[in-house]
């Protein structure tokens, strides 16, 4: 593995995003037109239903840590379409770049990608709303780490689909992460799910992270059980990614489709 | 099979390449040595680009062995692709970046060392030093085919792949574009295998031709003696018998 493959295509990235002001707007609209929305809802709920006076925190903090799931799995997706759009795909693979450092250079234009809408997110909730994710605490740090690992892993299942079946496929790049997104309890607790769906939602990692968010919020108590099953879950979920892209890239090469879907 | 000039880089033997029902490459066996320019031709379909993509890793071959560098590519697919490099018609340098940090992002892809020096090399080299500040989607396809081709030899490669580098110019940008690869392979003693639908490119490029039809070489030797082979007056002429042949449903009568 060598560093300065992988910065180089992280270069590319980096370089996409300091000239282009659409692709930076683009990062930040979608989620600061949420926060907008969703915080205008909440602060009308908050003082109407004065019994519950942690709605703020607990739909802008779901709805910041849920965009950062969102930016890791589209860093990952969008980014690799950024060079199939290019045409400039097939100039990267044959290159002596290894898939690996690819994936590790996509992950770190993800992390970017994040930063961007984070920085924005969070500075925009505490102007508008009073809403500091930071007082929640240290606590929080974990949970994001495992939405951004599970963001990946979406976002690397979304890149191979779209290897084995072309541009057709591209569509999910901006679609798949919503489908998880009613049984991982984003914005209300697992208990509101019908039982099948609650069965379902034991098995989502954001689920458990966002569990947790909303037990550090009204406890301050750190839900160590919940940290673990989402961690344990998020290495079964990366794991099966990987193992799903690689399967698909090589795929791709036996039946020449990764040099179609770069031409 | 006949050898080139110096010593065997790109060495293939019985490649076979199946989609599905249709083989594309068809027991092909074929080497390229130091220092010379190797012409691929063939109507469309006849395998040109999957053999390129195959010896890229791009495309993996159903069986055969691919030998460059006297390295087998299935196990050394990094330390060979160090050494080589391609450019194709069908691909682009990314749009909004500028020319200059084209060459970056790849001079780092490529662990080039001294990379400004080189970067400015190559910008004067192909005379691109004006535009090196425009972003590439305000290129036109003339300075684009520059920008790849200086792309290829960022790295100093030994061997070149070019799938067809000089469509969609116009004849005195594709003028130009040939005699600086005839020079930067007297200059560099390059090896560059080539793909082109202009044959009376490849019979003033190429100091061998490799004739494809359906997947299979049907001949090959320097441009004369396959004009020969076919009893034709000019390469183009050649491959117009092929084609016909094919074209008239039978298995290539006017073939040798």
């Amino acid at each position: 593995m060598k560093f300065h493959r992988i910065f180089a295509v992280f270069l590319r990235y980096f370089y996409i995003y300091r000239r282009s002001g659409t692709r930076i707007l683009e990062t930040v609209y979608w989620p600061l037109l949420d926060l907008v929305l969703w915080g205008f809802v909440t602060l009308y709920l908050s003082r109407s239903a004065k019994g519950l006076p942690q709605f703020v925190a607990f739909l802008l903090g779901a709805l910041i840590l849920w965009d950062i799931l969102f930016r890791s799995q589209q860093g990952i997706s969008v980014s690799f379409l950024e060079d199939v759009w290019a045409r400039n795909f097939l100039n990267i693979f044959v290159s002596p770049l290894t898939t690996w450092e690819y994936l590790l250079a996509l992950m770190l234009s993800s992390l970017l990608k994040i930063l961007i809408a984070g920085v924005v997110l969070t500075l925009m909730a505490w102007l508008l709303f009073s809403f500091n994710i930071f007082l929640i605490g240290i606590s929080l740090l974990p949970f994001l780490i495992l939405l951004v690992f599970l963001g990946w892993a979406i976002g690397l299942i979304t890149t191979a689909i779209i290897l084995r079946f072309g541009q057709q496929a591209e569509v999910l790049a901006w679609g798949i992460a919503l489908l998880f997104q009613p049984v991982s309890a984003v914005f209300y607790p697992v208990s509101v799910l019908p039982p099948i769906l609650q069965a379902v939602a034991r098995f989502m990692p954001a689920a458990h992270v966002f569990e947790g968010m909303r037990s550090v919020i009204s406890t301050g108590a750190f839900p160590k059980r919940e940290l673990l099953v989402a961690l344990a879950l998020d290495v079964v979920y990366l794991a099966a990614a990987l193992a799903f892209f690689f399967w698909m890239f090589r795929v791709a090469r036996k039946k020449g489709l990764l040099a179609r879907v770069g031409e | 099979m006949r050898e080139g000039r110096g010593a065997p880089v790109v060495d293939v033997a019985d490649l076979v390449k199946d989609f599905k029902k249709l083989r594309a490459v068809d027991g092909v066996s074929f080497t390229v040595s130091e220092g010379e320019i190797v012409g691929l031709l063939g109507p469309n379909g006849a395998g040109k680009t999957t053999i390129i993509h195959m010896l890229l890793g791009l495309t993996t071959p159903t069986s055969g062995r691919v030998r460059v560098f006297g390295l087998d590519f299935g196990r050394h697919r990094s330390r060979i692709l160090q050494e080589v490099n391609f450019s194709s018609t069908y691909t682009d340098m990314p749009y909004s970046l500028t020319v200059q940090e084209s060459l970056r992002v790849f001079a780092r892809l490529y662990g080039v060392r001294r990379r400004e020096e080189k970067i400015r090399g190559l910008l004067e080299t192909f005379g691109l030093t004006d535009i090196r500040r425009k972003q590439v989607r305000h290129l036109s396809t003339g300075q684009r085919t520059r920008l790849n081709l200086s792309k290829a030899l960022v790295n100093d490669p030994r061997v070149l792949f070019l799938d067809e580098p000089t469509a969609s110019l116009d004849p005195d940008i594709a003028d130009k574009t040939r005699k600086l690869l005839k020079r930067v392979k007297e200059e560099r003693g390059i090896s560059i295998l080539y793909t082109s639908h202009n044959m009376i490119e490849m019979e003033e490029v190429s100091d061998r031709v490799l004739f494809l039809h359906r997947g299979r070489l049907l001949a090959e030797g320097t441009p004369a003696e396959v004009v020969r082979s076919f009893r034709a007056a000019s390469l183009e002429d050649a491959f117009l018998k092929v084609a016909r042949g094919k074209d008239a449903g039978g298995k290539g009568t006017a073939l040798p």
